[in-house]
C-alpha cells in the first residue's frame, strides 16, 4: 500500500508518494533528496541516520515514513544557523578533527545538538555515554569526545 | 525498503485500535515505539499484513498516581519515564532501569508499555514489573481486564495478552519508608542486550529488612523472581550474608548458552550481581 503524504523537513514541506513500509531514513534520502542523513546498519544500532523528530533525537531507520507526517523533522542539513555557517556542535567537530571519514558525522551532530540542549551540564561520563549510541568505524573517538567537550563549554558559556 | 509490505493504520483512540485488531485478527500487529519491532521487520524476522500505529493514541500517554500506585500509560516514552519527577519519586526502580535500555535516541522513541508487551527476556522493564508486582492493564474485544505481572510473561516474546488485546497501562505499587532501588546488568557493551541483569528493591526498618523484591532477566524465556533469596534477605536483615542470597537467587536458574556467553557463566554472574545489587540497595535505604 502506498499513499501521498507531506513531510516537514527543516521547515520545508515535501509532498511525497511512499509505500507504508518505507523507512523514514529512506524517504529523507530518496524522496526528499536530503542525503546528509546516512544509513549504515539500518536496524537502529549504528546511529548514522539519527534525526530530530519534534526536536528529539531518534533513529530515522526505526520509523516508517507515514508515522512522521504532522511532525517536524530536522536533519543534519537543518542544523546550521544559516547557509555557509556552522552550528556550535559542527564547528567543534571541525576544530577537533571529529569527522575523520565523515560517515557517522550527521548522526553525531544531530544527537549532540539535542543532548547538549537538554543536558548542558552533563558530566564527562554522561557525555561519553550520550555518544555511545553512535558508532564510528574509523574508531578515533577522542576527536569526537573532545568536540563534545568544546561544544558543551561554549553552550555553558553562552547560557551565562 | 527492507520490511515486507504491509498496510499501516493510524488510529487515534483505544476503541479504534481494538476494532482494527478485531477486523484483521492475527494478520495485524500493534506498533508502539517500534525500537524492537522495526529491526525485526527489517531483518525479516517478522512480517505482518497490517500494522496498527499506537503513536497517535494520546489517551495512552498519561502518568498518574492514585492511592498507593503509579500508573504509567502504555505509550509513555522511556525517556519520559527516566526523567519525569513523579515517576522518579514514585517508582524509582522504573526510572533506574531505563538508562540501561539502548541509547538515549532509542529511549526517546521506545515506550514503557511497548517494552513490557514485547516481553524480550533480556529487557529490563519486564523484570521491574515482575519484581514490584505490577498490574498490567489490557483492553480487548471483551472490554478491559487486569493481569498480575507474575501471570503476564509466558515465554520469549510471549505474554498472556489474548488475540485482539492491547496493553494500555501498567500500575506500579509505590513503596514508602526507607527504601533502596537498584538495577544492575552485565552486557558486552553499554546499550547491548544484557547477558544477565537484576532489578532489586528493599525496604528497611532499623536492622530489619521489611520488604525485598528481586527479579532477574536474561536468564531464561521470561524474567525470573528470586523468592527464596528475598526470604533469606528478610530473615537475615541488613547484615544478611549477601553472597548466600546471591547464590540462592541463581540456584534454580537454567540460562541457555549462546554466542555471547555460556549458561554457566550467566548463572555465576547472576549470583554476583544479585549480591552487588542488594548491597547497593541496602546502602541506599539506610542513607
Amino acid at each position: 500500500m502506498s499513499r501521498n503524504i507531506t513531510l516537514n523537513i527543516n521547515g520545508a514541506q515535501h509532498t511525497v508518494d511512499v509505500e507504508d513500509r518505507m523507512l523514514l531514513s529512506d524517504a529523507i534520502r530518496e524522496k526528499a533528496g536530503l542525503t546528509g542523513t546516512h544509513v549504515a546498519c539500518e536496524h537502529g544500532v549504528c546511529g548514522a541516520c539519527t534525526i530530530l523528530l519534534d526536536g528529539e533525537a531518534v533513529r530515522s531507520c526505526l520509523m516508517f515514513t507515514v508515522q512522521a507526517a504532522g511532525h517536524e523533522i530536522t536533519t543534519v542539513e537543518g542544523i546550521a544557523p544559516a547557509p555557509g555557517e556552522l552550528s556550535v556542535v559542527q564547528r567543534a567537530m571541525q576544530d577537533n578533527h571529529g569527522l575523520q571519514c565523515g560517515f557517522c558525522t550527521p548522526g553525531i551532530v544531530t544527537s549532540l545538538t539535542a543532548y547538549l540542549r537538554d543536558f548542558p551540564n552533563a558530566s564527562d561520563d554522561e557525555l561519553k555515554e550520550a555518544l555511545s549510541g553512535n558508532l564510528c568505524r574509523c574508531t578515533g573517538y577522542m576527536g569526537i569526545v573532545n568536540a563534545a567537550r568544546q561544544a558543551q563549554k561554549e553552550i555553558q558559556g553562552s547560557a551565562k | 525498503m527492507k520490511p515486507a509490505p504491509f498496510e499501516m493504520h493510524l488510529p487515534t483512540s483505544v476503541s479504534e485500535v481494538v476494532a482494527l485488531l478485531d477486523e484483521h485478527g492475527d494478520l495485524a500487529k500493534p506498533i508502539a515505539g517500534g525500537q524492537s519491532l522495526v529491526p525485526m521487520m527489517s531483518l525479516r524476522l517478522a512480517s505482518f499484513e497490517h500494522l496498527i500505529d499506537l503513536n497517535g493514541v494520546s489517551e495512552l500517554n498519561q502518568v498518574s498516581v492514585s492511592g498507593d500506585s503509579l500508573r504509567i500509560g502504555a505509550m509513555v516514552r522511556q525517556s519520559t519515564a527516566e526523567h519525569d519527577p513523579q515517576i522518579v519519586k514514585s517508582a524509582p526502580l522504573v526510572a533506574k532501569a531505563i538508562p540501561h535500555i539502548g541509547h538515549f535516541q532509542i529511549r526517546n522513541r521506545g515506550t514503557v508499555g511497548g517494552s513490557i508487551a514485547h516481553a524480550d527476556p533480556s529487557s529490563e522493564l519486564p523484570a521491574v514489573a515482575l519484581a514490584l508486582d505490577a498490574t498490567i492493564e489490557a483492553v480487548g474485544p471483551n472490554g478491559s481486564r487486569e493481569i498480575a505481572a507474575k501471570d503476564f510473561f509466558l515465554s520469549t516474546w510471549e505474554t498472556s495478552l489474548i488475540d485482539g488485546e492491547i496493553l494500555t497501562g501498567v500500575r506500579f505499587p509505590i513503596w514508602s519508608g526507607k527504601c533502596g532501588f537498584v538495577v544492575e546488568e552485565v552486557a558486552r557493551r553499554h546499550g547491548d542486550f544484557a547477558l544477565v541483569g537484576v532489578a532489586a528493591a528493599v525496604q528497611v526498618d532499623g536492622s530489619k529488612v521489611t520488604k525485598a523484591a528481586i527479579a532477574l532477566f536474561g536468564v531464561g524465556g521470561t524474567p525470573v523472581r528470586a523468592s527464596e533469596a528475598e526470604q533469606a534477605l528478610i530473615a537475615g536483615g541488613i547484615s544478611a550474608d549477601l553472597d548466600a542470597v546471591g547464590k540462592l537467587a541463581a540456584m534454580n536458574l537454567a540460562p541457555s548458552d549462546d554466542v555471547h556467553a555460556s549458561g554457566e557463566y550467566r548463572k555465576s554472574v547472576a549470583a554476583t550481581i544479585v549480591a552487588r545489587a542488594i548491597a547497593k540497595a541496602l546502602k541506599e535505604a539506610q542513607s
